[in-house]
């Protein structure tokens, strides 16, 4: 039972945010409500009629449309040819739909030009075609599943417009989120799920970000602590002149060099596709770069093959856990076995030790706070979160000497987030080097000791997380400024620890409030 | 926990149920179709399993379809397709013949001679494919069938009276395996004799489960499997461990033809079974490639080959089991998806609800873990 007891009322021409922790049941609700899958019992409404869909198909055709957080976009075709897939029969293939295409999008100020390749589209432009591609199936509520996520903040706010001009025009918009802040500045009404059931509506106006969070989590938050800082001078892991070309010869990684020491964690802003995914497969050792050299204390370990890396000391948080960081159809004991087959307590020598691992899967699972009932249900039934924080547990059980940390708590509550930063902030303090990147500019800004901004493959400027605003570092991100962007600090000297993400993502900091 | 274990039990046991009742219903209905009785066939058949003679005979063919199915089941555990082991093994148990003909030590060397140069035979076969798929990125199926026709002509080329043939009649043979290499086998009186190296398939079973479930090899194995790009990142090497997998697969179906040539033939001719490897393509997959499940289906498939002769005398025609071998293999490959993706969701509802409950893992017997709460 994912979902019970589920009251959800959302008016015509408004905002109506859903937040819950993860786990919680938002995608199964969402699910329900686009058809894909049906409800037990209860009913739902549209117009005051009631409704039963068997298929996302019937949805659309009772006016509900999804935008899902992954896009689902051919990148070789046009945005004229991915609207109209499927859907060829509304306004057929040609100049009608050309035309349909920019009316809706002069309509709604979406901006979209039909005859692009999507390939060569922005994230931010790509999610404006999935609206696109929704309200051309003549959809009247939309459902926008994290849209934020992949955002920044200036791109954030030209969502919102286009949701304030959706609304205006007598859509409903119904919006998933984590980030209370957003929520509270865009949504007319906000609805929280805790547990697989609403626990209560809000309206934004009377309701604060720490209020809101308590809904969600049921218990008071965790009061923010400050760190004091840990970095040393004993460099882990260099990285030097590294280069990565495509065939073609356009550079993915262009002289990209940098250092952490133990006890540091470096930063990496950016918007994804500059070079972000190829820094990492870089680092662990997934496609060696075209030239330049990594250092692990005093190895070069350029030439090492990815085990080779894993045994000695890098530990890894996959972007994409799903497909880097589980096995999705294998008990979580043999996913605590992932990546360290080799090292104990997995393995004796040449052979394999279930019994060990398993005993040990029970523990990270206590320990990490992995909400599941036994560890011999698969890695599929278990939330985004969880899923989480079962990695994390595997690899800081290894205690890593330095660790890659690519979105450690994508798509993960607000609980196992404060949870996953502890963890890395107490490795941290034992002397772990850790290179983050994240597109959640709180959790760059308030873990990391030093920052730099990656754009089009190179590292283009560095920050000092202690004054820089998530604003400026957002500009820098989309290329704007380069260099050092604080006035006051030498970039490689990283100074007294910033505030910790809790500090800077506390419903109660300023600047939540702000937006 | 023990309650997913069971599950796991339950769906591992309904794919293939569901599976054989449905080909069971659909080739009584193919006979109904062509005017016969649609339950006199399968009786006549299950009656043909109470003879031993046709028992021993069933095994026989059983230890050949399950080392064949064993070979194709370990690339299918990593998503490698080794369409290939018809001509692995029919290439490896001549030139296990040939080696027999001419050489001739005490049999305790003898023996391991031949099992070294069908393994070897067979591993240099599929390696072919193997080397192509990692270094030019040729798909492994295309390579392995080509590989397949070009074996066909490799071994007449090789049973030439001028290469390694010789004639006997009209059947071309490499000659008759010095006596040293034969394999004595389980005599059983009237009934007849059971290939010695029946136990070699037993064995290879245990040791397919032992490395594939037990050996950190077997992990890497399964894991490239289960998600090739979360392997790599775990530290496989994906293409050592292609070329690996299709090693071992080969040198697996390089074994599957000498049961019968060391057990009974003696000399590789114009007889000797062909298209076990492509059998063993259904039987893997009946089997679920797991070493129990791939037992029963080999027996399962013997049994139909070697029960449906009778039918001819009761004025059926045999081919009644070839069509119900298809129609298994149709069958199973639907019914296990859907039974996969059922049981995936039917876990995910489960865990939901057990979290819900509160059965989280670790929680005392009070609320001493509130499971919505961090």
């Amino acid at each position: 039972m994912a979902n019970h007891d589920i009251h959800l009322t959302v008016r015509k021409g408004t905002v109506h945010a859903l937040v819950g922790e993860n786990g919680a049941g938002k995608s199964t609700l969402m699910k329900i409500l686009y058809g894909m899958q049906k409800p037990d019992e209860g009913t739902i409404a549209i117009d005051g009629e009631q409704v039963a869909f068997s298929s996302p198909a019937d949805a659309i055709v009772r006016g509900i449309g999804m935008v899902h957080q992954h896009f689902m976009l051919a990148d070789n075709l046009t945005v004229l040819e991915n609207v109209v897939l499927g859907s060829e029969k509304l306004y057929g293939i040609g100049g009608k739909a050309r035309r349909k295409i920019k009316e809706l999008s002069e309509r709604y100020g979406l901006g979209v030009r039909p005859d692009v390749l999507v390939e060569e589209l922005g994230v931010a432009a790509r999610q404006r075609v999935e609206i696109l591609k929704v309200l051309y199936r003549g959809a009247r509520t939309l459902i926008l599943d994290e849209p934020t996520a992949v955002l920044v903040p200036q791109e954030v706010d030209a969502l919102f417009d286009n949701l304030r001009e959706l609304k205006s025009e007598g859509l409903s918009v119904i919006f998933i989120s984590h980030k209370l802040g957003e929520v509270l500045s865009v949504a007319d009404e906000i609805t929280v799920i805790r547990r697989g059931t609403t626990v209560g509506t809000a309206v934004p106006a009377e309701t604060t970000p720490r209020q809101l969070a308590e809904m969600m989590v049921g218990s008071e938050l965790p009061t923010p602590e400050t760190a004091e800082s840990t970095v040393t001078d004993r460099p882990v892991i260099t990285v030097d002149k590294l280069r990565q070309q495509m065939p073609g010869g356009k550079a993915l990684l262009d002289d990209i060099s940098f250092t952490i020491h133990a006890g540091e964690v470096l930063g990496i802003a950016g918007v994804e596709g500059n070079g972000q995914t190829e820094l990492v497969d870089a680092l662990i050792g997934l496609k060696a770069a075209d030239s330049g050299t990594i250092t692990l204390i005093d190895e070069e370990i350029t030439a090492w093959p990815t085990r080779k890396r894993r045994e000695q000391g890098i530990g890894y948080i996959p972007e994409d856990r799903h497909r880097h960081g589980l096995l999705l159809e294998a008990p979580l004991w043999e996913n605590r076995i992932l990546g360290h087959v080799t090292e104990k307590p997995n393995a004796k020598g040449f052979w394999l030790d279930p019994k060990a691992a398993q005993e040990d899967t029970r523990r990270i699972v206590e320990e990490y706070d992995v909400r599941t009932p036994g560890i011999d249900v698969t890695a599929a039934s278990l939330s985004g979160g969880n899923q989480q924080k079962l990695i994390v547990g595997r690899e800081m059980t290894h205690k890593p000497r330095f660790l890659i940390a690519a979105h450690p708590t994508r798509g993960v509550d607000v609980g196992a987030q404060a949870a996953i930063w502890d963890h890395i902030r107490e490795a941290r303090r034992e002397g772990l080097a850790v290179l983050l990147i994240s597109a959640d500019l709180d959790e760059l800004i308030g873990l990391s000791d030093t920052l730099r901004v990656i754009y089009n493959g190179k590292l283009v400027a560095d920050a000092d997380p202690a004054t820089i605003t998530p604003e400026e570092l957002g500009s820098a991100m989309t290329g704007a400024a380069t260099g050092h962007l604080a006035h006051d600090e030498t970039p490689d000297t990283p100074a007294d620890t910033p505030g910790t993400p809790e500090i800077r993502k506390s419903p109660e900091s300023p600047e939540d409030e702000a937006r | 926990m023990k309650k997913f274990d069971r599950e796991r039990v339950l769906l591992a046991v309904a794919g293939p149920v569901i599976a054989l009742a449905v080909a069971f219903v659909l080739s009584a209905i193919v006979l109904v179709a062509s005017g016969k009785n649609p339950v006199e066939p399968f009786s006549i058949m299950f009656e043909q399993a109470t003879f031993s003679d046709i028992q021993v005979l069933i095994i026989n063919q059983a230890s050949m379809y399950y080392i064949a199915a064993l070979a194709v089941a370990i690339g299918f555990r990593m998503n490698l397709f080794n369409i290939g082991v018809d001509g692995q093994y029919q290439l490896a148990a001549m030139m296990a013949a040939v080696v027999g003909a001419h050489a001739n030590l005490p049999a305790v060397l003898q023996i391991p001679l031949l099992l070294l140069t069908a393994i070897f035979t067979g591993a240099f076969w599929s390696g072919i494919a193997g080397v192509l798929k990692v270094t030019r990125g040729v798909s492994e199926v295309v390579a392995t069938i080509m590989l397949n026709a070009i074996a066909s002509s490799v071994i007449a080329y090789l049973w030439l009276p001028s290469v390694f043939g010789v004639k006997v009649g009209n059947n071309s043979t490499t000659g008759e395996m010095h006596e040293s290499g034969w394999v004595p086998g389980f005599s059983l009186g009237d009934a007849g004799e059971i290939y010695g190296l029946v136990v070699l398939a037993v064995l290879l079973g245990i040791g397919y489960w032992i490395v594939l479930n037990r050996t950190r090899f077997g992990f890497d194995l399964r894991a490239s499997g289960a998600s090739e790009s979360a392997a790599a990142a775990s530290g496989v090497d994906p293409k050592r461990m292609v070329l690996t997998a299709m090693l071992i697969s080969g040198g697996l179906a390089g074994l599957a033809g000498l049961p019968i040539l060391l057990g009974d033939a003696h000399t590789y001719n114009l007889n000797f079974p062909t298209g076990i490897g492509f059998l063993g393509i259904g039987i893997a997959l009946l089997g679920r490639n797991s070493p129990v499940g791939i037992a029963f289906a080999a027996l399962l498939w013997a049994w139909l080959d070697k029960a449906s002769p009778e039918l001819d005398f009761h004025d059926y025609d045999k081919e009644i089991a070839v069509i119900m071998q298809g129609l298994i293999v149709l069958s199973v490959v639907v019914s296990y998806e859907a039974v996969r993706e059922w049981g995936l969701r039917r876990q995910q509802r489960r865990v939901g609800a057990e979290l819900a409950a509160g059965n989280v893992l670790g929680a005392t017997d009070d609320n001493k873990k509130e499971v919505a709460g961090r």
